[in-house]
């Protein structure tokens, strides 16, 4: 090997922009946490999501754990078990009502309701608001709605990203090879997204799911996620024209690289970070569509409560002023958190503001 | 004369334009219309021409990557790789398997330096890319090395090699292009202005850079560009183009300093005369504008401008005719 056939130009130690080895996610990663709202919404969303996931040991009518005649139990975790198959209760334990239990010592969870437990000893609007017992009130059947919320956000959430995520691998998908390939593929997947566009999603999701028999969380998923994959579709086809034209992407074909290869190693990881923000606002759209079904009562079936099964009861209980507040706050707290985080990424990874 | 590397012959490149409610062929862009020239091995050869008229599609035709951007291009004519031996081998022709043999022997560099490297991959990505696909052979520490040998020859850090293109300045990713180019031990490369987007001193550099790995690995260069004062320094030969043709080609000081055809003259009188005392340079200012490719003009496509035109320019395209020079000028008006 001989030297350099030419001296390190003097431009090379002035003109170092930013920092050492720093990759665009770090870049992004970088400008995202100079947004105080948007920082906080991911706070809030990190904790919507802990809580979703530990959701049975906040509200629970079964404790954590137990001493009962003088063995010790986990009866939360049993729980699990005998839902997977792999353990069974005791004959003893099988319709016992554990809060009727005597124990030796127990430790219960901080909302000692499952959400569908009914408390019968209610009567009155007045028992129903809340109070010590109940810190957000129940329904009109006496079921906890801080415990009916708690695990309403397993559904909130889960129904955002499953549903999203469909809608993200359909939408991705088909804008890409619409962009890339061009030609009578984007002809043809152009106009499938105008004739799905045209469909009224809401009224088609509600004749779906009033046509079948037994309604559940996954269909509506299923059914949010194949309608809701349009705007994604449309977007990413934009970016991949754009990306599609630029000069690496000649090189990379002068370079004799694979058509695939050009696809997912040169244009989509270029044209994805706008259909992703995009996809933070999808979210919203979601939890919002699924809270409007459930609200009309077309959503999910009626012994599941999510946030926005318990606003329906709300409709029917026109004093219980509880049942909208609640889950309404929740809602609106979660899709903005959703709302400010797409913004928030926006920003971090819009080319005007990098400084 | 060293051994012929590449012979055009008579490409022609249409774009076709939609219109109307059915989005219909309405009609084309002739933005290459009939380009013949050799290059030797070795030698670089100058394209200068002004915007628009068909100087870089000349090079994307060469280094076939039209139909990525256009999918119902017409290309039509020969692009022949020879090689030493002497075979020759019609790129355009080719499928993209049978390409890849030719694709590492042609490459390009470009005019963006922005928009030519792959922001979401670091330098050492970006440049062992193209050895793994082409020497699939070698190992990692193998890649490893040349990436690092390579950044050393366009006189870049190799620790340079985990930074990412954003960190760089125009004339370092443009180093960067250069690189990439020559990982794949190309024979001729492509320049599409390699050096516009670059600071004055920076120009330089790169050009220096370009000449001595010219030196160093033989390389032959089609060198596309606007700048007549760059081209000259660089080129052995120039060809000018025209609205989709060649008006003119031959030796860098032939052309540069003894210009025959009316386009050219007016072309060399543009170029600014540093000197401030030399004011007896006539300057031709050509009259209105260059005609769209869509709707060329009949026969000469000059002729609408040029200051010789008689009757007979319209009647058919002129075709280059070598003069006593060694010039060829596709004018039949000028001696």
């Amino acid at each position: 090997m001989s030297a350099p056939s030419t001296k390190p130009p003097s431009e090379e130690t002035t003109m170092a922009k930013s920092v050492d080895g720093e990759t665009y996610g770090q870049f992004v990663r970088r400008q995202f946490s100079k947004h105080t709202l948007g920082v906080v919404s991911v706070w809030i969303v990190a904790v919507l999501a802990i809580v979703a996931i530990t959701a049975d040991f906040l509200a629970n009518d079964k404790p954590i754990i137990c001493s009962h005649q003088g063995r010790v139990q986990f009866p939360i975790f049993k729980q699990y078990g005998v839902s997977l198959g792999i353990a069974e209760w005791d004959r003893e334990y099988v319709t016992v009502d554990w809060k009727e239990l005597q124990y030796d010592w127990s430790l219960f969870p901080p909302v000692p309701y499952a959400p569908e437990t009914t408390d019968k000893t209610l009567v009155s609007l007045k028992d129903r608001a809340p109070s010590a017992a109940h810190w957000l009130g129940t329904d009109d059947i006496g079921r906890d709605v801080m415990a009916g919320l708690i695990h309403g956000s397993r559904y909130a959430l889960s129904i955002g990203f499953i549903a999203m995520g469909i809608a993200l691998v359909i939408g991705i998908i088909l804008g890409a090879m619409a962009g890339f390939f061009g030609g009578t593929i984007d002809v043809v997947i152009s106009r499938i997204i105008e004739i799905v566009i045209t469909i009224p999603r809401f009224f088609l999701i509600i004749t779906i799911v009033a046509m079948v028999e037994q309604g559940s969380l996954w269909l509506i998923m299923v059914l949010i996620g194949l309608t809701g994959w349009t705007n994604i579709a449309r977007f990413m086809r934009g970016e991949v024209l754009r990306v599609r034209n630029l000069d690496y992407v000649s090189a990379a074909t002068a370079l004799g690289y694979s058509t695939p290869r050009i696809i997912l190693r040169h244009v989509v990881p270029n044209a994805i970070a706008p259909v992703l923000i995009y996809a933070a606002f999808g979210i919203v759209s979601t939890i919002l569509l699924e809270s409007a079904l459930s609200f009309l009562g077309f959503g999910v079936p009626p012994t599941v409560v999510t946030w926005g099964s318990v606003l329906f009861k709300a409709r029917s209980s026109t004093y219980s002023w509880w049942l909208a507040v609640f889950p309404g706050a929740m809602i609106f707290l979660t899709v903005s958190a959703f709302n400010l985080i797409g913004d928030a990424l926006r920003d971090a990874t819009d080319p005007r503001l990098r400084s | 004369m060293s051994s012929v590397l590449l012979e055009v012959k008579n490409l022609k490149v249409h774009f076709p334009v939609y219109g109307g409610v059915f989005q219909r062929r309405v009609a084309e862009v002739k933005a290459v219309d009939g380009v013949s020239f050799t290059m030797h091995r070795g030698e670089t050869l100058g394209l200068v021409g002004e915007s628009g008229c068909g100087k870089t599609t000349v090079g994307r035709a060469i280094v076939n990557v039209l139909r990525h951007v256009s999918h119902d291009v017409h290309l039509e004519g020969e692009v022949n790789y020879v090689s030493p031996e002497g075979t020759k081998t019609n790129l355009l022709e080719l499928r993209s398997k049978d390409l890849m043999a030719y694709r590492k022997r042609i490459q390009m560099i470009f005019q963006d330096p922005y928009s030519s490297l792959n922001s979401r991959l670091s330098v050492k990505q970006i440049i062992a890319e193209p050895i793994e696909i082409h020497r699939p052979e070698m190992s990692k520490s193998e890649v490893d090395d040349r990436v690092r040998w390579l950044l050393e020859k366009v006189g870049l850090q190799p620790e340079y090699a985990l930074r990412f293109p954003h960190e760089f300045s125009g004339g370092q990713r443009q180093r960067i292009g250069i690189a990439r180019a020559l990982a794949t031990n190309p024979e001729l490369i492509v320049c599409d202005e390699p050096v516009s987007a670059l600071d004055v001193s920076v120009q330089a550099q790169v050009i220096n850079l370009m000449e001595d790995l010219q030196q160093e690995f033989g390389l032959s260069y089609l060198f596309v560009a606007h700048d007549l004062s760059v081209v000259y320094h660089i080129s052995k030969r120039i060809a000018v183009m025209y609205l989709g043709n060649i008006v003119e080609i031959g030796d860098s000081d032939d052309v540069y300093f003894r210009p025959s055809h009316p386009y050219t003259r007016a072309l060399i009188s543009a170029v600014p005369e540093p000197d401030p005392l030399r004011k007896d340079k006539q300057r031709i200012v050509l009259v209105g504008d260059i005609p769209t490719p869509l709707n060329k003009p009949s026969g000469c496509g000059f002729r609408t401008r040029c200051p010789l035109a008689v009757a007979s320019c319209a009647e058919r395209v002129p075709e280059l005719v070598v003069k006593a020079g060694g010039t060829a000028v596709a004018c039949p008006v000028v001696e």
